[in-house]
């Protein structure tokens, strides 16, 4: 039990893969305008993250090890996470097509979310089990969709504010980005 | 001590009370022309039922209800009309509105009345259509015709009756005055009020306590009636319906109902008298008390004003000094609005007048930007997000703006009041609420249009199908026509005779036409006839192309094509009046 | 079957990808049966923000089909009669940035207009009857044609057919019903933005 609250306080907060790992930064600039995008592409990348880390530990496992193909681990990742990709944007198109819409070309650039890979070939190296694998996943997931969500709560206050002139729209976003990143900082030596 | 709650937020501006109470009621001279805007209410406006010269008397009927959310008016004072035209009303924007003006005769004599002593035997029903017979409405500022609202309907039990003397606003003492010396009618009123809703099991009077001889006046009289008094500390603005709902019974009114829809009903106090006055004396509601008060009038005292007299009358007999004040504002100094001019009348909510001097009141300092300290959220006293909501109205986002629940400003003022910046934030709110209301009407408007361009799409689409299905019709009775002979027609025709078929109707109208070829000397009429008229449509036509070549209009190809056209026919007209005469 | 494998490097290789891909491929070829998507909702969505006076001052005939060609990626700005408004609220749902309005189509006036005919000259023609897209127009053949003005948009393609150029676009007149707050100036400048664009207007001053 402890350890899954160490595995998730790790991943959510203290190695937060946006602000402290620096990986994903598209979708986080990118789909953050507004809080419903964001809420919806936040729920897109952690269903991704999940299901990219148990798919990713099972043919890391079952075909890559025993046939001595590590080398194999980044395009065979990759193939993993773009049919999951794939399904995702297929679930979504059905489920909701406005969100389908709004998310626009940053679905399937998922695939190519390096927070998504970083995860699976992450997991491989700290020799973890299937279960610890899947909760780092999610946990990775859980910290993405919450700086997203609070980073485009602010940007939508920031749309609305009084913003210097040479300093509105990508400028002021990524002063706030680094300064999230700093305030996440705080967290290391936690654990 | 009967519990109270403490509403959130709120503010104690200065009070400002003392100056108006010094003396008791005062009676004005009646003015020499009185005006009464035909729409002093929520609802529609009411329709004059007089005519420009008619002599009325005072209490008589000058305009009907239009419909059921709408009032009547009644003459204040007996008189002439003079006018019923458009004038200059009590209103922000300084637009004019529908009034009917009469010009008093001095004699102020009241028309016959009676009301009735015996209420609780009398049925809702018919003490309801005695409240709106004498055009009452919510005195407190909204405006709310009366009868409407005491009527909640069978679905809507009421069981709790709350009499509003609360007066939270800065200044204005007209309740407090009218309570002090008519606290006897005024309970009569409470009980005809609970005769109406059907007797409900609470009824309480709400009074803050910064009003301690009306509490002592109202004591003697609510003795045993089962009616309470219950007095709470003096805050700005217990006086909203919500807030003193939630002050008198710890209840929230949920956002977008009605008290009725909770099973309360919250009346003015001054109202109150009104209706006691209407149903026990019988008398339409003429006048009312208005505090004429701020330190550029020389007397500051509450007045029993007629309707439709001019806020000039008040302010000239209270010794008004222009220069001292900058202003003359209808309401108090936190929810009332500057006038555009001192012509305009009191109307049936004017509580206060308020004539400050510049000392009092200073001109609006300019307002500089937010700071974001959040002095506005701790304010306010329906626990909105002031700071908020002024930012997503100043970039105009709708969305975020009825998110935080905009609609649920009750525009109190107490966030401006605290602002450190000095914004004005109610008028952001109020612009804001314009603003999405009209975007409303318009979507509105928006899908009624497209409906009727769908229906109209398939209107089209209908006629053409039967066209083509009429023109198919009548192709094959040609072929059947060709192919049969003509006496075996008349046979099926002498059968078939209810139902036409395709080929009589062509018969008959080929007959027509050959009856109408009859006539040479018609016909020649109908062509010259036909002639002329084209000859005209040529030349209007022709001035137009030289107006539009001068003009270099776009319209120049149109113009001569429409030309050309008219041309051709003319032509064709003069070539069949040549063969018709050769 | 092993041994093969494990002393052939390059088919281990081939052979796990090649595996992979036909697993993959097949779970996602049945996940495209069962989640298929029929039709565009995204259509009606936009076509609910337009101002339906279906004028064709877009360019194309009516408001649906504009929010057709939006839905397949055309410019939002086309719309006169829907203004900023309708440009902005089309952004906000597409979430793309919203431009000005394209001048080339038309330029939004703040006033409102209706259709009036002036009987004295109208001939009974029924040409702007057929052209109002709402049927706004009563009248029949040989018989005095007159504007609904309740039910008219504004749109004025009726104008145009008029043989005799006897419809007038009236501007409708503001009530006391129809006011509105206006929202009041800007509060103060920040310092960084009097250069600028904002330079042009007229700063407060303190006394100090």
């Amino acid at each position: 039990m402890q350890e899954f609250a160490v595995i998730l306080v790790s991943s959510i907060l203290i190695n937060n893969y946006v602000l402290v790992q620096f990986l994903g930064l598209c979708p986080f600039m990118g789909v953050s305008n507004k809080l419903e995008s964001a809420i919806g592409m936040a729920a897109a990348t952690t269903f991704v993250l999940t299901l990219t880390a148990m798919a990713s530990y099972v043919v890391n496992a079952l075909v890559l090890e025993p046939l001595g193909l590590i080398y194999l681990r980044t395009i065979a990742f990759i193939l993993v996470i773009a049919a999951v990709v794939q399904f995702t944007k297929m679930f979504i198109e059905k489920t909701s097509p406005l969100l389908y819409r709004v998310l626009g070309v940053f679905l399937p650039l998922i695939t190519t979310n390096c927070a998504v890979l970083g995860v699976a070939l992450q997991n491989t190296s700290k020799d973890l089990n299937f279960a610890q694998s899947s909760l780092y996943g999610f946990g990775a997931g859980a910290g993405f969709s919450l700086v997203l969500i609070f980073f485009s709560a602010m940007r939508e206050r920031l749309a609305a504010a009084d913003v210097p002139v040479s300093f509105r729209g990508a400028a002021i976003a990524m002063i706030t980005a680094g300064l999230m990143s700093l305030a996440f900082m705080g967290f290391s030596g936690l654990v | 001590m009967i519990k109270t709650w403490v509403t959130p937020g709120g503010v104690h501006p200065p009070e400002n009370k003392h100056q108006s109470v010094t003396q008791g009621i005062g009676h004005l001279p009646i003015p020499e022309k009185l005006v009464i805007p035909l729409s002093q209410h929520i609802g529609a406006a009411a329709i004059p039922c007089v005519e420009v010269g008619q002599t009325v008397l005072k209490g008589q009927v000058i305009a009907k209800p239009a419909g059921v959310v709408s009032i009547p008016m009644h003459a204040p004072t007996s008189g002439t009309i003079s006018a019923i035209e458009h004038r200059p009303i009590a209103h922000s924007s300084g637009m004019l509105a529908p009034c009917i003006e009469i010009t008093s005769d001095g004699a102020d004599n009241w028309i016959e009345h009676e009301g009735i002593s015996d209420y609780e035997h009398i049925s809702p029903a018919k003490l309801l259509e005695m409240v709106g017979n004498a055009g009452i409405t919510g005195m407190g500022g909204a405006g709310f015709p009366s009868a409407v609202k005491l009527n909640p309907g069978r679905q809507r039990p009421i069981d709790t009756l709350i009499i509003n003397a609360t007066e939270c606003e800065p200044y204005i003492t007209a309740d407090d005055s009218a309570i002090r010396e008519r606290a006897e009618e005024i309970v009569e009123g409470i009980k005809i009020l609970s005769a109406i809703l059907d007797h409900p099991h609470n009824i309480m009077i709400g009074i803050e306590d910064n009003k301690p001889e009306a509490i002592e006046a109202l004591a003697p009289h609510v003795d045993g009636t089962g009616i309470s008094v219950v007095v709470f500390p003096t805050k700005y603005p217990s006086g909203g319906e919500k807030q003193l709902i939630y002050i008198l019974t710890g209840k929230e009114l949920p956002s977008g109902k009605l008290p009725a829809d909770i099973g309360m009903v919250c009346i003015n106090i001054g109202t109150t008298y009104a209706i006691k006055r209407a149903i026990i004396d019988g008398e339409p509601l003429v006048s009312r008390v208005t505090t004429v008060t701020g330190d550029a009038v020389g007397i500051q005292r509450n007045y029993d004003t007629l309707i439709g007299t001019p806020v000039s009358h008040l302010l000239t007999h209270n010794e008004y000094d222009e220069q001292a004040g900058g202003r003359v504002v209808m309401g108090g100094p936190m929810m009332g609005f500057t006038l555009p001019s001192a012509e305009v009348p009191i109307v049936k909510t004017t509580n206060c007048i308020l004539a400050p001097s510049y000392a009092e009141i200073p001109d609006d300092e300019p307002a500089q930007p937010c700071i974001r300290c959040g002095m506005c959220a701790e304010a306010c006293p329906a626990s909105l997000l002031p700071q908020q909501l002024f930012w997503y109205a100043q970039a105009e986002d709708h969305e975020r703006l009825e998110a935080h629940n905009l609609f649920d400003c009750i525009e109190c003022g107490a966030c401006s009041y605290v602002c450190p910046s000095n914004i004005p934030l109610v008028q952001y709110y109020r612009a804001a609420k314009g603003e999405i209301r009209h975007a409303r009407e318009e979507k509105v408007k928006a899908d009624h249009a497209r409906e009727r361009f769908e229906f109209h799409k398939q209107r089209i689409e209908q006629a053409e199908r039967e066209k083509e299905e009429k023109r198919a019709a009548r192709r094959e009775a040609a072929l059947k026509a060709k192919a049969n002979p003509p006496a075996a027609k008349s046979e099926t025709k002498s059968e078939a005779k209810p139902s036409s078929s395709a080929a009589d109707i062509i018969a008959a109208a080929q007959a027509r036409a050959a009856a109408k070829q009859a006539s040479p000397e018609d016909q020649q009429a109908k062509l010259e006839r036909t002639i002329a008229a084209a000859e005209q449509r040529l030349k209007v036509a022709e001035e137009k192309l030289a107006e539009a070549i001068e003009s270099n209009s776009d319209k120049q190809a149109v113009l001569s094509a429409a030309v050309e056209n008219t041309r051709q026919k003319l032509e064709q007209s003069k070539t069949k009046l040549a063969e018709l005469q050769a | 079957m092993i041994e093969l494998i494990s002393q052939n490097p390059i088919l281990a290789a081939l052979a796990a990808l090649v595996g992979l891909a036909i697993v993959f491929g097949a779970l996602l070829g049945f996940a495209a049966e069962k989640f298929k998507v029929e039709g565009d909702p995204i259509v009606e969505q936009i076509d609910e923000l337009l101002p339906q006076t279906q004028c064709g001052q877009c360019g194309f005939p009516g408001c649906r089909p504009y929010a057709e060609s939006i839905a397949n990626g055309d410019e939002i700005n086309k719309c006169p009669p829907g203004g900023q408004s309708t440009i902005n609220a089309i952004a906000s749902l597409l979430d793309v940035p919203a431009p000005e309005l394209d001048a080339e189509h038309g330029e939004e006036s703040d006033v409102k207009t209706v259709a009036y005919i002036r009987e004295d000259e109208c001939i009974g023609c029924t040409k702007c009857i057929q052209a109002c897209p709402v049927d706004a127009i009563m009248g029949a053949a040989k018989f005095m044609h007159t504007v609904i003005t309740d039910e008219c948009t504004g749109c004025d393609l009726c104008v145009e057919p008029c043989p005799v150029d006897c419809i007038d676009m009236l501007p409708v007149v503001e009530t006391i019903a129809d006011w509105r707050w206006s929202i009041p100036p800007k509060p103060g400048l920040i310092a960084t933005d009097k250069r600028g664009e904002l330079a042009n207007q007229p700063v407060e001053e303190d006394a100090a």
